[in-house]
C-alpha cells in the first residue's frame, strides 16, 4: 500500500526534487510559445488517439473471442481459417496491413459505380474506417492467440461443476469460460492494450489526424522539433498509466 | 371383522421409489476397460457408500451417472426416467441429460467453486441461471445454506481466500441450493487436511440423517459404515461384494475384500 507517509523518505525526496528540477528547466528554458496556437489541435488529435485505441481494443477483442475459441475447441474448418488469420497478422507488419487497406481497398472502391452511390461512400472516401478496420484487425489477430491460451487454459473442474449442475452450453460459456478465460489473462491483455494504444501513430500515415500527427504539424509549422515531441512522449505515458490502473482494478475485483 | 389391511399375510415391501438405477454399464477409456458391468439400485432416501481401491472405477461409476465420463454401454434410470443413449453411450438428448443433471447435484474432489464468484454468487449461480429461480428468492435460501453449513460470515468471500474445509462445505450448500434428488459426492475429503475432514463430513452426516438420498464415494470407511445404508465394493471395475454396512465391514466374504479392509484400516 502506497501511502504519503512513505514518499517522505531521504532518497524518494531527492528523487523528487530531481524530477521537479527537470520539469522546471523543461518548462523555462524550452520553448513552448507554439502551445496556445495547437492546443485546441492537439485536443482534437488527443480525442482521435484516444478513441482509436477505445474502439479498436473493443472491437477487436470481440472479434479475439470467436477467433481464440475456434482454435481451442472448434472443428478443423473454423480452427483452421482463425490460425491462418492469426499467422497473417501476427506475421506482417501493422504498418503494412494499414496501407494494404488504405490504398488498395480505399483504391477499389472508387472503381465502383455501386460503392461510389452507396450511402457509405462519405465514410468510405475518408481516412479512419480504414485505420479503424486495420488497427481492429491486428488486435484480433494477436488476442486470437492470447485467447487460445486463455480458454484452454480454464481449469476443467470449473467447467465440469457446471456441467454437472445441468447448466446449457451456452450458458456455461457466459458465466463460467469466458470470464475464467479472460480473468486469467487480464495482465496480458492491460499489455497488449498499451501496445495498441502505441500503435496509433501509424494511423498518421493515411491522413488520420490523431496527437501524433498533430507534433508533427507542429514541427513541420514551426521547425520547434524537441519539445512536441517530448509532450508527445508525456502524453502516452500519461494515457498508458491510466490503462494500467484500470487493468489493475479489474484485476483487483476478482482474485484468481 | 377383518379389515382388508390387517388381513395382508404379505411382508412390507420396499415401497420407497427407484431413486438411481444403473444396469451393466461398461466403461472403457481406450483399451482400458475401467467398469465391466456394474448394476447399483438406489431407493429415495438410500445412502449408498462405494468403497474400493485406487483405480477400482468407483468415481467413473459415479461420474457416468450424471454422464460427465460418456459410458461405453449400459442403462442408467434416474426417477424412472431413462437416459436416452446412442450406441455409442453417449446421451442422446442433450436437453434430456441437462434437465436430469438439474436433480442430480455433484460434490467433488477438488470442491470446484467457481473461482470468479464470491461464495454467495457461487450458490445463486445455478438457481439464478440454469432453474430461473428469481434472485432475491435464491438469495435468501442461499444464505440459509450458508449459514447452515456454518459460513454465514463468508458469504462475500472468494474461494481463493477460504480452507478446503471451507471451500467444500460450501461447495456443498452449492449442491443443497438445487434442492437434488440425489446428491453425488466423489471422495468429498480426499483432498483435505487431516483436521479439516471432519467438518465436511459433520456436515454430509446432517444430510444423511435428513434422509437425503446420496451416492458417496469415500476412503473414509468408518464414516462409510456410520453413514450409509448400503456398501458397494468395487474392485477392478466390478462389484465384488455388497450390502449392508454390518455385513460388508463386519463379516466380509471376499478375500479381496478382507484384504482391502485391513489395508485401509
Amino acid at each position: 500500500m502506497i501511502t504519503f507517509k512513505s514518499f517522505l523518505q531521504p532518497h524518494r525526496i531527492v528523487m523528487m526534487a530531481l524530477f521537479g528540477a527537470v520539469v522546471l528547466w523543461c518548462a523555462l528554458s524550452l520553448r513552448w510559445d507554439w502551445l496556445p496556437k495547437y492546443a485546441p489541435l492537439a485536443l482534437e488529435g488527443l480525442w482521435t488517439t484516444i478513441w482509436i485505441m477505445v474502439v479498436t481494443t473493443v472491437l477487436g477483442f470481440v472479434l479475439a473471442v470467436p477467433i481464440g475459441l475456434a482454435q481451442a475447441i472448434g472443428p478443423w474448418y473454423l480452427a483452421m481459417p482463425a490460425r491462418v488469420f492469426c499467422t497473417i497478422i501476427r506475421g506482417t507488419p501493422l504498418l503494412l496491413q494499414i496501407w494494404l487497406l488504405y490504398y488498395g481497398l480505399g483504391s477499389l472502391f472508387p472503381q465502383f459505380p455501386w460503392i461510389r452511390g452507396s450511402e457509405l461512400w462519405p465514410y468510405l472516401r475518408q481516412a479512419w474506417p480504414y485505420a479503424v478496420l486495420a488497427l481492429t484487425l491486428s488486435y484480433a489477430g494477436y488476442e486470437g492467440e492470447v485467447m487460445r491460451g486463455a480458454f484452454s487454459g480454464v481449469v476443467k473442474g470449473q467447467l465440469e461443476a457446471a456441467k454437472s449442475f445441468g447448466m446449457r452450453r451456452f450458458t456455461m460459456f457466459r458465466r463460467i469460460w469466458l470470464p475464467q478465460a479472460i480473468r486469467n489473462v487480464l495482465p496480458t491483455l492491460g499489455g497488449e492494450t498499451i501496445l495498441q494504444l502505441k500503435a496509433t501513430p501509424l494511423v498518421a500515415t493515411i491522413t488520420v489526424i490523431d496527437i501524433y500527427a498533430v507534433s508533427s504539424r507542429v514541427r513541420s509549422d514551426t521547425f520547434i522539433v524537441y519539445e512536441p515531441l517530448l509532450l508527445l512522449a508525456v502524453v502516452y505515458m500519461v494515457i498508458a498509466g491510466l490503462i494500467t490502473l484500470a487493468f489493475r482494478r479489474f484485476e483487483n475485483m476478482v482474485p484468481r | 371383522m377383518p379389515t382388508a389391511a390387517s388381513a395382508d399375510p404379505l411382508p412390507v415391501s420396499d415401497t420407497r421409489a427407484e431413486a438411481i438405477q444403473v444396469e451393466d454399464l461398461h466403461k472403457s477409456f481406450g483399451t482400458l476397460e475401467v467398469l465391466k458391468g456394474v448394476s447399483l439400485n438406489a431407493k429415495k432416501g438410500d445412502v449408498v457408500a462405494i468403497i474400493g481401491g485406487s483405480g477400482s472405477g468407483k468415481s467413473t461409476m459415479l461420474r457416468c451417472i450424471n454422464f460427465l465420463e460418456t459410458p461405453s454401454s449400459g442403462k442408467i434410470v434416474i426417477d424412472g426416467e431413462e437416459v436416452e443413449m446412442n450406441a455409442d453411450g453417449s446421451p442422446a438428448n442433450r436437453r434430456q441429460i441437462e434437465r436430469i443433471r438439474t436433480r442430480l447435484a455433484m460434490v467433488f474432489q477438488q470442491f470446484n467453486l467457481w473461482t470468479h464468484r464470491t461464495l454467495l454468487e457461487n450458490v445463486i449461480e445455478v438457481p439464478v441461471h440454469v432453474l430461473k429461480v428469481p434472485r432475491a428468492k435464491a438469495i435468501a435460501r442461499a444464505k440459509e445454506l450458508l449459514e447452515r453449513v456454518g459460513l454465514s460470515d463468508k458469504a462475500d468471500a472468494f474461494p481463493a481466500f477460504m480452507s478446503g474445509g471451507q471451500q467444500q462445505r460450501a461447495a456443498i450448500a452449492r449442491a443443497l441450493a438445487v434442492d437434488p434428488n440425489v446428491m453425488l459426492f466423489d471422495e468429498p475429503t480426499s483432498a483435505l487436511d487431516p483436521e479439516l475432514v471432519g467438518e465436511v463430513l459433520t456436515v454430509i452426516r446432517d444430510l444423511a440423517a435428513e434422509g437425503r438420498t446420496m451416492l458417496l464415494v469415500t476412503h473414509e470407511m468408518k464414516f462409510a459404515r456410520e453413514v450409509a445404508n448400503h456398501v458397494v465394493y468395487l474392485f477392478e471395475g466390478r462389484i465384488e461384494e455388497q450390502g449392508p454396512p454390518a455385513e460388508v465391514f463386519g463379516n466380509p466374504q471376499s478375500a479381496r475384500l478382507k484384504q482391502f479392509l485391513s489395508s485401509v484400516a
